[in-house]
């Protein structure tokens, strides 16, 4: 029967977090039970309260064979990272 | 704020003992235990006959563990055993409390014999993992049963014994996660495939027969009036409900033969089918042989 269902990436928010990030992923038949089945095992811990569930056949993702050409340019790249301000004392939340 | 991971948003520090989320509450926090003005022993009763049907059925769902026919509905079912068995043990602390004779829930749910368990028939009955049914049984039975508690509930809500309202309150948000677990099931099941209708056809077939039971007033029920629900009012609810997920499924209903009763009695007079003693056995041996037992 596993052969049979697709498999779908789950994400969850939870109670203090802004974003949904991904947790796992889990076999279902289709959409709605995904979102079921992701209540059921990835928030029976008071984890979330909210899920998203993709298709895992709709990600498209980075290869690891282009980890490098991809990743490794940004290595050296000091200058990108904004730590080069002088940050005043009284500038909250910063 | 944002986090790597969902888990690291939860951890609290000062609860470091707890792996993932906080804030639990306790059920019943703040809750009058007063006992209304009612026959103690009526009001005992009736809290024994809704642990229970809860406590019963959280058995026969919690025989799927390792059994499901896939991972995640395997977590699923356990997800809505446990949902059941909260629900019974405060049901069956509070027979305890009002009965006054110091059994706490585990003497009431390990020490007590068959004829002493109040349950209706439908939480009982074989449906599968084993004999009896299967996976499309299984969900059948949870449709009814959710279906039929939470019309009672939703009336107990109002109840004078502030405990049995606070219970049906909290036990209606699971329930109705039950309810829509079970219809999805039965909607796919019965509009799937030939062999897929066909199973759901049987398993609806097979727990038709106890839905006569869920709604026959029991002299206790009756004599609560104000306290209990009367079980006569949720026939139309129900059947409504049925009606609908059945249409949704493609799925006919049976016609009403009700199961036979023995000279007019049933589980809520104490009276069970056979398979009852096998579930007690497994249910209650651990308890029995080693008294007073802990994790």
């Amino acid at each position: 029967m596993s052969s049979s269902w697709p498999l779908w990436e789950v994400f969850v928010r939870g109670k203090r977090g802004l974003n949904h990030v991904h947790v796992g992923s889990l076999h279902a038949p289709d959409a709605e039970m995904a979102v079921r089945n992701a209540r059921d095992v990835y928030t029976r811990r008071n984890e979330g309260v909210s899920i998203w569930v993709v298709p895992a056949a709709s990600i498209t993702a980075s290869s690891p064979d282009e980890k490098d050409p991809f990743f490794e340019p940004s290595g050296d790249k000091v200058y990108r990272h904004p730590t080069f301000y002088e940050i005043p004392e009284d500038v909250p939340h910063l | 704020m944002s986090f790597d991971n969902a888990y690291e948003s939860l951890i609290d520090h000062e609860d470091a003992h707890w792996a993932f989320g906080t804030g639990f509450t306790e059920a019943l926090a703040g809750v009058d235990r007063d006992v209304p003005d009612v026959d103690r022993a009526d009001l005992a009763a009736y809290c024994l006959m809704l642990g229970d049907d809860a406590l019963v059925l959280s058995h026969r769902l919690a025989e799927w563990c390792s059994r499901a026919p896939e991972l995640e509905e395997d977590v699923a079912l356990a997800n809505i055993a446990l949902d059941l068995l909260g629900q019974a043990r405060l049901l069956l602390t509070r027979a305890g409390e009002v009965e006054g004779e110091g059994r706490d829930e585990d003497a009431l749910a390990f020490l007590r014999d068959e004829r002493d368990f109040r349950n209706v028939h439908l939480a009982e009955i074989e449906c599968g993992p084993f004999a009896g049914g299967d996976f499309a049984t299984t969900v059948a039975r949870l449709l009814v049963f959710s279906s039929w508690k939470i019309a009672q509930y939703s009336r107990l809500r109002g109840s004078a014994d502030p405990v049995l309202a606070a219970v049906a309150a909290k036990g209606l948000k699971e329930l109705a996660y039950h309810r829509d677990h079970a219809a999805q099931w039965v909607v796919r099941l019965g509009d799937g495939t030939d062999e897929s209708h066909e199973r759901m056809r049987a398993g609806i077939e097979r727990v038709w027969p106890f839905l006569d039971e869920l709604y026959a007033p029991h002299p206790v029920e009756t004599r609560l009036a104000g306290v209990a629900v009367d079980p006569a009012e949720l026939r139309s609810e129900v059947d409504g409900v049925l009606d609908a997920v059945l249409s949704a499924a493609g799925l006919t209903r049976p016609a009403d033969v009700p199961a036979a009763r023995v000279n007019g009695r049933a589980g809520r007079d104490g009276v069970h089918t056979e398979s009852f003693g096998y579930l007690l056995a497994e249910m209650q041996h651990l308890h029995r042989s080693l008294p007073g037992a802990k994790w």
